[in-house]
């Protein structure tokens, strides 16, 4: 990669253009006859460059960007799989792209197929009954599941329901979407075995407790054993169950939510279903119900459909994993994760030993190189020295469980091959920090910036570009 | 794995990592996992297809909807793509990556985001304007939040009857769960009444107030006195808008409004049924620690090279969980990069003259349609820019039924019982003289 240094903005001269529109005839009436309360005083700074300069610039920019495609990604809890390119060209058929929202069902039969079919697949592979495809995203989704048990609950006449469980180990828009929910926050505590501590849940049940929401298996990739007794116990006082499908992955075609008595879930079809994350979306969260909850399911969340392009994609590799490779998906994601965890935990710290699923999470290095005066090698060091030989980062510090998190989730998408480079330089790094930690310190040293002055920029906010400006 | 192509472990790979993690079978790795618990069913699924299936699959799915002609609008446009941004956007480089959290290797998505926030400042004239929001809908919902957040103590926001209708159900639903009460707005002569704004503002509990800068009906609002009132009720103003027509129109900024939302897929967007699209939030600088969602920064590296990073976290669900400005997370940002390629090809002249084609084009239609004898105007002199309604003189259901028998959607129906058209630059003459031509049968 190489440092590239320019702002489209600063591509732009006066007169150039990138467009190409049918020229305006002299007779023509335009905006300017609107009256002028109406009109903008003065034209938008964007910039006035050829199709060339465009084209250039952001193949440019592209080149400073690390994606599946680019190398192993490894991202915790991010399921950053590989993105098969004929769900790109389905998603992109012009009588897909070309269909109006707001056109009536009986001029549209071929995407209603396609909601159809995706309903009938995830309800297959989770165990819930019907999906709704509105939620845009998995924190969206979170959002719009958590407001069917809100509705679930009121509909009953059950108003006091306004809390709801989080563990402490879950993700970070678990307890944000409760609370834009409306609801209040219960945290409930992991135990020494990195699960949900079925003794400190007892108490936090009462007639005020909406649900809990899981992630099984949790962030620690370790799966929640005691979810029948926790079900049974949510289920008793009246709550419901909310499952995070982040964490779908090592699951599909092995496990099903619905079996373990979850009542409401979300998928999110940019991790387990192989959609691509774009750089953080477009993604889309489907939240399916169990039977009592599908009169709750049609709640108005997004503009119209959800993001038909990417439940397009999801449907393609859905119909290519048919029933035949459905049962593989899951089990070759955890037999990779347990694969680089036994091959790293004599170098980094591995705080639950037991069988992982899909991803584990190690807690820093055994030997950071500390000592005599020396600092040693920190998880973000070792994260930003793996820059250097190729490799994007995994998740890092989280879950916050502990203080020098390395969350490592490899996919079922990867090799051996690939998972052996990995361990490899996993190795090497662990090693140079043993030696000598300032070399990880420094890192990355071969990527197009070192790292950046975080500081200065949130105590200096420049959040757009200023003609003329030090940018 | 033989035979399918994403699974790259061959049955030797599979028996050297077992052997590794010290298990003797791949099902060994679920013994955590209560055995009821593991599905014994087959699969309610089809049967694996090749790629050469799927495609044949989605092109005959693809050919049972109709190619439509379309001259409707209400909160999705039908405007011309150019050829250069799906190529950009679909550079795996972009494609496939994650949210910039390593920012060394993120430096092309950091910086389009960047490039974004800052064509979306000086579209609505705002000062800061965060990473991309799911949709329009959801971005309105989201400023409906934030004055609540911000309005200390006060829970009611005041929405326009001339919002598009997916607008005001999507802030209807937070609301109800957030618990904000909402109150409508009265409608004079196609525009939010100004004396009904006045009215329920006198209530002394109002947080926010959203308004369209184009309404559901086409007609751009004249706003003037608005911001005045909304600010002296101590009330933030949130201009809905369609960032296409911003080029052109008075901005959110020039109106007094202290954020501005709307949906990018009118900068270029395809219709694609509803999604992805792409929803926007700008405001001024006062209220920049209360945005929701992702903002990039410009800083610098140790060696003094500018650099672009995620900033002001501090407000996000991943660093403060229940008490962050939001729960989002991912956002649209490939759509981000695709509007951003749209306004860099369009520049300030094309951005004009696009507007000035469906001005022209729209009034034409409009003419034409009145000469059929077949609509009463509903709003005469009332200023549009690509969008009317009109009141049918004719059952709506013929209307639409003859139309999109001779390949056409339009005649869009509105809560009211008027129609709506929208022209956009992608409607030649010849295909709005044969839409008046069906009508006319």
């Amino acid at each position: 990669m190489k440092y590239y240094d320019k702002l489209i903005f600063e591509l732009s001269r006066k007169g150039r253009t990138g467009f190409s529109l049918p020229a305006s005839s002299s007779d023509s009436i335009g905006t300017e006859t609107l009256p002028a309360v109406l009109r903008r005083s003065s034209a938008p700074a964007l910039p006035e460059v050829s199709e060339l300069d465009v084209v250039r610039h952001y193949t440019n920019l592209s080149q400073m960007n690390f994606g599946v495609d680019t190398g192993f990604y490894p991202l915790g809890s991010c399921t950053m799989k590989y993105n098969p390119k004929i769900n790109e060209e389905i998603a992109s058929m012009p009588a897909f792209q070309g269909l109006h929202p707001l056109q009536a069902e009986w001029t549209t039969p071929g995407a209603k197929a396609v909601y159809e079919g995706m309903d009938r697949a995830l309800a297959a592979i989770t165990g819930m009954k019907h999906f709704t495809f509105r939620p845009c995203a998995g924190a969206h989704g979170e959002l719009t599941g958590l407001m069917i048990i809100r509705e679930y609950h009121i509909s009953r006449g059950d108003l006091k329901r306004t809390r709801i469980i989080v563990p402490d180990s879950a993700h970070g828009t678990n307890p944000a979407s409760a609370a834009v929910c409306g609801l209040e926050i219960v945290e409930v505590k992991s135990n020494a075995d990195g699960l949900v501590d079925v003794n400190d849940l007892k108490p936090l049940l009462d007639d005020t407790i909406a649900g809990i929401m899981m992630t099984n298996p949790n962030t620690l990739g370790l799966f929640e054993k005691d979810i029948r007794r926790i079900a049974e116990l949510v289920h008793e006082a009246g709550g419901l169950l909310y499952y995070d499908g982040a964490n779908m992955n090592p699951l599909i075609g092995m496990v099903r939510p619905g079996d373990m008595g979850f009542d409401v879930m979300h998928l999110n079809l940019h991790k387990s279903f192989s959609t691509p994350h774009g750089g953080g979306g477009p993604g889309s969260g489907p939240v399916g119900v169990c039977a009592r909850l599908v009169p709750f399911l049609d709640l108005c969340v997004s503009g119209f459909h959800g993001n038909f392009g990417v439940i397009l994609r999801a449907y393609a590799y859905i119909l290519m994993l048919g029933k035949q490779n459905v049962g593989m998906c899951g089990k070759l994601a955890t037999l990779g994760a347990n694969y680089i965890k036994e091959s790293l935990k004599d170098l980094y710290k591995l705080p639950v030993s037991s069988i992982c699923k899909h991803e584990f999470v190690f807690d820093g290095l055994v030997n950071d190189g500390s000592g005599e005066g020396k600092e040693g090698a920190t998880t973000l060091d070792v994260a930003k020295r793996l820059l250097d030989y190729g490799y994007h980062a995994p998740t890092i510090y989280f879950p916050l469980l502990f203080h020098q998190s390395i969350m490592i989730e490899p996919t079922e998408t990867e090799s051996k091959e690939t998972l052996d480079g990995f361990i490899e330089v996993m190795r090497t790094i662990a090693g140079e920090a043993a030696a000598n930690p300032d070399i990880l310190h420094g890192a990355p040293h071969n990527t197009p910036i070192g790292r950046p002055d975080e500081t200065l920029a949130a105590r200096n906010p420049i959040l757009k570009y200023q003609d003329g400006c030090d940018c | 794995m033989a035979g399918f192509p994403y699974f790259p472990q061959t049955d030797e790979d599979i028996r050297l990592m077992l052997n590794r993690i010290g298990v003797s079978s791949l099902d060994d790795l679920y013994a955590d996992v209560p055995a009821d618990y593991i599905y014994k069913g087959e699969y309610d699924l089809q049967d694996a297809m090749t790629e050469q299936e799927v495609r044949s699959f989605f092109e005959d799915l693809a050919s049972r909807n109709p190619r439509l002609t379309v001259f409707a609008g209400s909160g999705a446009y039908d405007h011309y793509t150019p050829s250069v941004i799906p190529y950009i956007t679909q550079r795996s480089e972009f494609l496939t990556a994650y949210t910039p959290y390593q920012c060394e290797i993120s430096q092309g998505t950091l910086r389009y985001i960047f490039e974004y926030q800052s064509m979306i400042c000086t579209l609505t004239g705002m000062d800061v304007s965060n990473a991309s929001m799911y949709d329009g809908p959801t971005a309105a919902a989201e400023a409906m939040r934030m004055a609540v957040v911000s309005g200390r103590k006060k829970g009611t926001v005041l929405l326009s009857k001339t919002l598009l209708p997916h607008v005001r159900r999507v802030v209807e639903t937070y609301s109800r769960y957030y618990g904000i009460k909402t109150a409508y707005i009265e409608t004079l002569s196609g525009q939010t009444s100004a004396d009904g704004l006045k009215e329920l503002l006198c209530s002394g509990d109002v947080a926010g107030v959203l308004v369209p800068s184009v309404n559901r009906y086409g007609i751009i609002e004249n706003l003037t006195g608005f911001a005045d009132m909304i600010h002296e009720a101590k009330a933030m103003f949130v201009l809905y808008c369609d960032p296409s027509t911003l080029s052109v129109l008075r901005t959110p900024s020039e109106w007094g409004a202290d954020v501005a939302v709307g949906d990018g897929q009118s900068l270029g967007i395809p219709l694609c049924y509803g999604g992805p699209y792409v929803g926007f939030m700008s405001c001024r600088k006062e209220y920049m620690r209360k945005l929701p969602g992702r903002i990039v920064g410009q800083t610098k590296d140790a060696a003094g090279r500018r650099s672009f990073v995620l900033t002001l976290q501090a407000r996000e669900q991943h660093i403060r969980r229940e008490k962050a400005t939001s729960n989002i997370c991912s956002n649209e940002s490939l759509m981000a990069l695709w509007v951003t390629v749209y306004m860099s090809l369009m520049g300030p002249e094309g951005m004009k003259r696009l507007n000035d084609i469906c001005f022209e084009r729209s009034h034409y239609l409009y003419n034409e349609l009145l000469k059929t004898g077949k609509f009463r105007e509903v709003f005469p002199g009332a200023p549009f820019l690509k969008e009317f309604v009109m009141e049918p003189l004719t059952s709506v259901s013929g209307l639409q039924k003859r139309l999109y028998d001779a390949g056409f959607f339009g005649a869009l129906e509105t809560e009211d019982g008027y129609v709506s058209f929208c022209v956009t630059e992608k409607r030649t003459k010849e295909e709005i003289d044969r839409l008046v031509a069906t009508i006319n049968g």
